[in-house]
């Protein structure tokens, strides 16, 4: 137990240090060079601003919170549903897995534009769909890839104790596709947020934590500005930690285990 | 070996005639993997298969399991057709890789085929300790497969192969990815185990030491196309150990293996040669 203390006090205190030394430099480097508060504020400064503005942020981090996570159930339950009708059906896999790539590969972002002309002004469903568009990408790709990609050895075996298709499912490729549900989520969880928070950029109702930013960089606000990125970073950082303790929890297996015992 | 297999009125554990096999039959890259076998493996026998790369082995083995259809001829299990055997699990299998699940226990792991044939969950992990105890490693049950050597994830592959007691064993070079010492320490296990559970098995290897030391008989095959060009009756007695890899009539036989395997060339080896001539 003390080895094990010690070896997670080993892991944390190196970026500790690091974010320590570097938020001391910033501070030191807008003393000593004078830089104006419009060009970089200081990190108190900034902390003066999210402490006097805690109200406000958290306000506009519901709003932001709640779309990406909107976005993350609503594209992670589509993405796996379709995931699921790739491995099935060949003819499904052939038209759609390069259809999914190449959009993939397209900025999506130009599609908020679209979007918001499609909904009323005060609407959030353009944002929304913005996130679960982002989401659905990542998952289907990478548990598409999970439920497919069985080595032959097991399907060898599954044959040879005469076990069906369901059973092959359910009994080697849906357990062999969960670390890799949770690959998916590690990095869309994160990936809904930022989404939600630039899709605010492109117009509509100026509550999420995004417009928040642009509308106090126009007023020259940086200090304000950059508390709320601040609370953008805690929102992600918060979605993304949720994601890694669910993998923990549902892969009693050990899985994740030692994938971090590779790392 | 009796022809009929009814002279002690059990059927032969394994009856392989007018057997061929071509991939991708009627296309230009058409490959005849095997052609003309013909064996008979009587119950209690151990008989490894063994010959150079391509010649067939292993798709001789995955015949007789049923993961592949023959083009011609016939594959019996147990008296029964190949493809009634597989849905019956006549057999447990093992390959070169261990193939265990890794989200599964060892102790799941090893349960597997009794869970698919719908045992209860009392038995079937009383089964699994059972079988755990035969290979040696009862304290690992709740071990996943990663925190196990190559060697322990292999026994657990054997364990789970016999779980529900098949009669026939199929093995595809189970011992391939493993050390030299742990292969010899494996081979004598498997012996034991073999013995105790009175199990046939037919065995793939490209070694010719493994074959002599394991085998009842030892089938000599040569690629191109695949065939069986020799059969060694080995008796080296029930109770093989260290000694019996340094006894003469060992070496007597590894020698009649290896005169048997002289001349056959691995497979591509002319093709290559005769490819780089022909071009312009």
């Amino acid at each position: 137990m003390t080895r094990s203390r010690r070896r997670l006090f080993g892991l944390i205190w190196p970026p500790v240090v690091f974010g320590v030394a570097f938020l001391a430099i910033w501070e030191t480097a807008v003393n000593v060079f004078d830089f104006q508060p419009y060009f970089l504020p200081a990190p108190s400064a900034i902390w003066d601003a999210f402490r006097s503005n805690t109200a406000l942020i958290w306000e506009a981090t519901k709003v932001s919170g709640l779309n990406a996570l909107i976005g993350l159930v609503l594209g992670t339950a589509i993405g796996v549903g379709m995931a699921f009708l790739l491995a099935r059906f060949r003819l499904a896999d052939d038209l759609m897995s390069p259809l999914a790539v190449a959009l993939n590969a397209v900025p999506i972002f130009v599609l908020v534009a679209v979007f918001n002309n499609m909904y009323p002004v005060t609407s959030e469903v353009p944002r929304r769909l913005m996130a679960t568009l982002v989401v659905y990408f990542i998952v289907l790709i990478n548990v598409a890839r999970g439920l497919r990609e069985v080595g032959s050895v097991y399907l060898d075996l599954m044959r040879s104790y005469a076990a069906s298709d369901v059973t092959v499912l359910r009994k080697v490729r849906v357990p062999h596709a969960v670390p890799y549900l949770f690959t998916a989520l590690k990095i869309a969880a994160p990936a809904s947020v930022i989404t939600a928070f630039v899709s605010e950029y492109f117009g509509g109702l100026q509550n999420g934590l995004g417009s928040r930013i642009v509308s106090n960089i126009a007023l020259s606000n940086n200090a304000e500005a950059w508390a709320y990125v601040l609370g953008a970073c805690l929102l992600g950082l918060a979605f993304f930690l949720t994601a890694a303790v669910l993998e923990r929890v549902a892969t009693p297996g050990g899985v994740g285990a030692r994938e971090r015992d590779r790392a | 070996m009796s022809e009929d297999g009814a002279a002690d009125g059990r059927a032969n554990a394994v009856e392989v005639r007018g057997l061929a096999k071509v991939f991708n039959a009627g296309r230009p890259d058409a490959v005849e993997a095997l052609v003309d076998i013909d064996l008979i493996i009587a119950p209690g026998e151990f008989v490894s298969l063994i010959g150079p790369s391509g010649c067939g082995k292993s798709t001789q083995l995955r015949l007789i399991a049923n993961l592949t259809e023959p083009t011609t001829g016939e594959v019996r299990v147990n008296g029964k057709p190949a493809r009634t055997a597989r849905l019956d699990q006549d057999y447990g299998m093992a390959f070169q890789q261990a193939g265990l699940f890794e989200w599964r226990s060892v102790a799941k792991n090893v349960e597997l085929p009794l869970e698919l044939k719908g045992w209860d969950r009392a038995k079937r992990r009383q089964r699994a300790l059972e079988m755990l105890e035969l290979v040696k490693l009862p304290e690992f049950a709740g071990h996943f497969p990663w925190q196990l050597s190559g060697g322990m994830q292999q026994r657990v592959a054997i364990a789970r192969a016999l779980a529900a007691h098949p009669p026939l064993l199929l093995m595809d070079e189970p011992f391939g990815a493993l050390d030299e010492m742990t292969r010899e320490h494996m081979q004598t296990e498997l012996l034991r185990i073999c013995g105790e559970t009175s199990t046939t098995v037919v065995f793939v290897t490209h070694s010719i030491p493994e074959a002599v030391f394991l085998s009842t008989r030892v089938v000599v095959m040569s690629p191109r196309p695949g065939r069986i060009t020799d059969v060694v009756e080995v008796e080296l007695g029930p109770r093989r150990g260290v000694d019996t890899r340094e006894a003469e009539a060992f070496f007597t036989k590894v020698t009649e293996v290896r005169e048997a395997l002289r001349g056959i060339q691995p497979a591509g080896i002319e093709p290559d040669i005769e490819q780089v001539v022909d071009e312009p």
